[in-house]
């Protein structure tokens, strides 16, 4: 379960990103946020796994204050916490394999890592989490090889590899066409589904989030605006989340 | 109207840019005492040693391998030694790696200040200090593809993509694994391909270092030209633009394959 209490972040220029949110995620839900560019959605996300430091408050993950951990306590924190990325964030020289390795990393000292010497169970693992996603027989290509989709794939590999009990994915299919976002949001939910690994995805598609969410969470200026399942999420919802009507390019569905 | 005006301006400036560079070069060159005269009066005297180094003297081609080879044992050691303490400052000055700047501005001053000092001076520098021999050539190598290499890495490590590095921060990587795994991967092509770029410039300095005392083939041709014995002078020319030939090739092969 992961909760913030009274969590506020202030830019160092000024900007609030989060005003005094309250909100409690249960394990196995797969939440969605929306709201408009700029209402913070990525700031509380970031905040969750502290890619994002927040200025007060406190996030509690399974009962432990990850706002509080240090050194080592929060590498082991952010181990649990899977994350995927607009632009995937792979390194593109290297194969796709040593890519989802990458994920393993907080399971083992530096200087095995380092070298490279991860045990047999760990290529088990790495290699499982490719067939996961389809793509096991792309483990030996290099990662620009690929499509943004199949990138997109390997990244979610890599949380996978991880063990994370959470994925947090910032804007996931932003950068892809309606056909591979299918891909990737049917692989992120059926994924969800199968471990009950917590999902947490910011998109800014309206239509995307009905058909995915379990539980929408609407954003504007830092503060939580609605909360609550995908029926109540009406279109009227959507329109005062945005504060204004939605956009037919705010549907996927337009864009097909 | 508007349009003419700009063009008349952009030539003004060029012309303006012209006259500058060609008062810059007469005044260097006036400074230096290098005159069109002068090169024009001393063209028969060149032919003439031009002539004295014909033929090449082919029998001391197998006197002067084993200094060709030292020369080129001290270009690669050199190299090696500057490559791998250029790692560390590569990384210590870099922006992305280290967040502090009360770190990363004294590497990259130690690192632009040793860049300054040519190969030439490190060598008068180190021979009294080392002896005469290869040592002092070999650390004069290190020092000056240090500062290259060092100054051409940082560069590379600067420009990379943050994504992978921020990918890294959450799968809780430590700081180490961080860069192995997030700034490593990244720059090791463009890092060997410095290391060989550098390697190519050692060969050649190395060649002249005997001059200083520094060790290699720069001995042997400092004292062929002093007794007069251009035939020999003309065998190690010879001898030395083959072997750099061929290194540059071999060199350049590689570079490629590595993009
Ligand atoms: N590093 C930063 N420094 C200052 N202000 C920032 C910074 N990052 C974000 N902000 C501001 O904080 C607010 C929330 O930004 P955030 O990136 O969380 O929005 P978002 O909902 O993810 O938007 P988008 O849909 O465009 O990604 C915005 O007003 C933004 O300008
Ligand atoms: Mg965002």
């Amino acid at each position: 379960m992961i909760e913030f209490k009274d969590v506020s972040k202030v830019y160092p220029n000024g900007t609030k990103g989060l005003n005094n949110v309250n909100i409690k995620i249960n394990k196995g839900e797969f939440v969605v946020i929306v709201g408009l560019s700029g209402a913070g959605k990525s700031t509380l996300l970031r905040s969750i796994n502290r890619l994002h430091e927040i200025t007060s408050g406190e996030i509690i993950i399974d009962g432990k204050s990850i706002t509080k951990a240090r050194g080592k306590a929060l590498l082991r924190c952010r181990r649990d916490i899977g994350m995927i990325f607009q632009n995937f964030n792979l390194v593109k020289r290297s194969t796709v394999l040593r890519n989802v390795l990458s994920g393993r990393v907080g399971y083992h000292s530096t200087i095995r890592t380092i070298l490279g010497l991860f045990p047999k169970e760990d290529i088990t693992i790495a290699l499982n989490a490719l067939k996961r996603v389809n793509l096991e027989e792309k483990a030996y290509s290099r990662a620009d090889e690929l499509s943004g989709g199949q990138q997109q794939r390997v990244s979610i590999a890599r949380a996978l590899a991880q063990e994370a009990k959470i994925i947090l994915a910032d804007e996931p299919v932003a950068s892809l066409d309606p056909l591979t976002t299918k891909q990737v949001m049917d692989d992120l939910k059926r994924i969800n589904k199968e471990t009950g690994i917590t999902t947490i995805v910011n998109l800014h598609f309206v239509d995307l989030a009905r058909q995915y969410a379990t539980r929408i969470v609407g954003v504007r200026a830092g503060e939580i605006v609605f909360d609550g399942s995908v029926e109540d999420a009406t279109d009227d919802v959507f329109s005062s989340i945005y504060g204004r009507p939605v956009k037919q390019d705010e549907m996927l569905g337009a864009k097909v | 109207m508007d349009a003419l005006k700009k063009r008349r301006l952009s030539l003004m400036k060029r012309l303006v840019t012209l006259i500058l560079i060609i008062i810059i070069l007469w005044a260097s060159s006036a400074g230096s005492e290098v005159s069109i005269s002068s090169l024009i009066d001393g063209l028969p005297g060149m032919g003439s040693l031009f002539l004295e180094m014909l033929p090449p003297d082919w029998s001391y081609f197998s006197y002067v391998t084993d200094p060709m080879l030292e020369t080129i044992r001290m270009a690669i050691i050199g190299t090696t030694y500057g490559a791998i303490i250029a790692i560390p400052f590569a990384l210590l000055s870099s922006r992305n790696v280290v967040k502090w700047p009360v770190i990363y501005y004294p590497f990259r001053f130690v690192m632009n200040l040793i860049r300054t000092i040519p190969e030439l001076l490190l060598a008068a520098l180190f021979v009294p200090v080392l002896g005469i021999g290869d040592n002092a050539g070999i650390m004069a190598l290190s020092v000056f593809s240090f500062g290259v290499i060092a100054k051409l890495a940082y560069e590379a490590v600067e420009a990379i993509d943050n994504g992978p590095l921020e990918a890294m921060t959450a799968v809780g990587a430590n700081k180490i694994q961080w860069i192995f795994y997030g700034v490593v991967p990244q720059v090791i092509a463009s890092f060997v391909s410095y290391t060989l770029y550098c390697f190519e410039i050692n060969v050649r300095a190395a060649a002249i270092l005997g001059y200083v005392g520094a060790g290699g083939i720069g001995l042997y041709l400092n004292n062929t030209l002093k007794l007069f014995q251009y035939q020999r002078v003309s065998t190690i020319i010879i001898y030395t633009l083959i072997v750099v030939v061929i290194i540059d090739m071999i060199s350049n092969k590689c570079r490629e394959k590595l993009i």
